[in-house]
């Protein structure tokens, strides 16, 4: 779920127009977007305090499993994607439907770890070396 | 007081519409694009987003093209939509230790433990004009090399105080005491209220009463223990579900002030501590805010409160750009009765004295 909430709307859809046949799906709650307060600690170990608020949009889909069972797909990300929420709402139903879950998981969700993964690593590396080792002067030798 | 008045509508619109081809300017002249504000002028967009108090990069990048680049204005319209939408969730804090590290540097301890990381700064820059930026087309990006370098943990050098129990604990707690947002400010104001309304308060403001306690008023003397510029992923516990999701990342820039001591009969002296938490690359905000937060614990830490930076009631209810402003432009509104009754105030008491 976090790696769906944190990819890009566009990225989602691509990957979805790129499922042959996708399941159908109703929605159990449309997608709506509102805030989420944000909490911060004091000196970031302390108490909690309202920091400030970010948008997000949540959705829930509903899809038919193989036995029929109802299948609940949750989706809670951070903007105002209204389709994103969508989309990975059904993914993560996807996920938990014996037919689907190998194919998402393979060509979806490990596709966008790995591109997450790597932009993290290559910030990582490009802040390593702005690493400095400062030094003090003794004056007077 | 003032009174409605009526008529004008005709003259209103010719003047939203002058604005509208203001906002424009010169046609010949690409009209900038959201992507480019919020990739190019990110820092405004963070100031926005910090005191608008809603992060979402986008929003913030409308709200200034629509102002005109004016950044206050910004804030007042990200307020506006802000106050439209429903609040769905409160996050889980946010965990500033665990994030991923773009800057951390600290005053204190040459030899900090996790390393001292510029990450991308002003400082060590010359301030001199760079007209090569000026040239369209020409400015210099230099292309990250591939070379993997890792970066250490970074442990809080608060921590690294604690151990030896030089610095004052913090209080613990999971629930703030109060939200904004929701109730209004009573006084004293706990700390965490105190720090929500200076996490929305005016940079201008922030920076000018933190300068103030370091040129004395208010005695306090400040080391920058820590400042660090980090995204962090943003945790909800949807109540349909029953555990943590992630919703998305943030990047937030924290500073901890380190200050002289406060011991008693019972403590040994310890350094105590001011705090600050900003969205984005804000750091003169964080920094700017930690000063007076630290300031505004003078009566918690039995200090004399004798400066402007220490009285929570002076900066509380003057920290808001918003209200501030709202204040300060309402004396463009009509007051042509009010100003009667005083112009006949002083035509009679002319005339009185001249008797």
């Amino acid at each position: 779920m976090a790696v769906l909430a944190k990819a890009r709307g566009d990225e989602l859809e691509a990957l979805w127009s790129a499922i042959p046949e996708p399941p159908a799906y109703r929605f159990l709650r449309k997608p709506e977007t509102g805030l989420a307060m944000v909490r911060g600690r004091i000196g970031g170990t302390g108490q909690a305090f309202n920091m400030g608020e970010m948008t997000m949009t949540r959705a829930a889909v509903q899809m038919t499993g193989e036995a029929g069972e109802a299948i609940a797909g949750f989706a809670h990300a951070a903007g105002r994607n209204q389709r994103h929420a969508e989309l990975a709402a059904a993914f993560d139903a996807m996920l938990q439907d014996g037919r689907w879950h190998a194919l998402v998981k393979k060509g979806v969700v490990a596709p966008l770890a790995e591109a997450q993964a790597g932009a993290k690593k290559r910030q990582a590396t490009d802040t390593a070396k702005t690493r400095v080792e400062f030094f003090t002067l003794v004056r007077g030798e | 007081m003032y009174v409605a008045v009526k008529g004008g509508e005709r003259a209103i619109d010719a003047a939203h519409g002058m604005l509208d081809r203001a906002r424009r300017g010169d046609p010949k002249v690409p009209e900038i694009s959201l992507d480019q504000i919020s990739e190019q002028l990110a820092l405004s967009v963070d100031r926005v987003m910090t005191e608008g108090s809603v992060y979402d990069r986008e929003l913030a990048a409308l709200a200034i093209k629509q102002a005109r680049g004016d950044l206050v204005e910004a804030i007042f319209l990200l307020r506006a939509y802000r106050a439209t939408l429903p609040r769905l969730a409160v996050t889980k804090p946010i965990e500033t230790g665990g994030g991923t590290v773009r800057r951390r540097i600290s005053a204190t301890f040459k030899d900090v433990p996790g390393g001292q990381v510029l990450g991308p700064t002003f400082d060590y820059t010359h301030r001199l004009l760079d007209f090569t930026l000026a040239a369209e087309g020409r400015a210099q990006v230099h292309p990250p090399d591939e070379a993997t370098v890792s970066l250490d943990p970074t442990p809080r050098v608060a921590d690294v105080l604690n151990q030896e129990g030089l610095i004052e604990a913090i209080p613990q707690g999971d629930e703030p005491d109060g939200d904004v947002t929701r109730e209004p400010l009573r006084f004293p104001a706990s700390r965490s209220v105190r720090l929500q309304n200076l996490a929305r308060g005016d940079e201008g403001f922030l920076l000018a009463m933190g300068y103030s306690t370091q040129r004395g008023y208010g005695r306090n003397h400040p080391f920058a223990g820590e400042i660090r510029l980090c995204d962090v992923e943003v945790e909800i516990v949807p109540e349909e579900l029953g555990f943590p999701v992630v919703i998305g990342e943030m990047t937030v820039t924290e500073c901890e002030m380190v200050n002289q001591f406060k011991g008693s009969a019972t403590v040994p002296p310890q350094f105590t501590r001011g705090y600050g938490l900003a969205f984005g690359e804000s750091e003169r905000k964080a920094m700017a805010m930690a000063l007076v937060d630290r300031a505004l614990r003078a009566e918690e830490l039995d200090e004399t409160v004798s400066a402007p930076a220490q009285d929570q009631e002076f900066v509380l209810y003057h920290s808001d750009s918003v209200e501030a402003s709202g204040f300060v432009q309402h004396l463009k509104l009509p007051h042509y009765v009010d100003f009667q009754a005083e112009l006949n105030l002083v035509r009679r008491m002319r005339g009185e004295a001249a008797e």
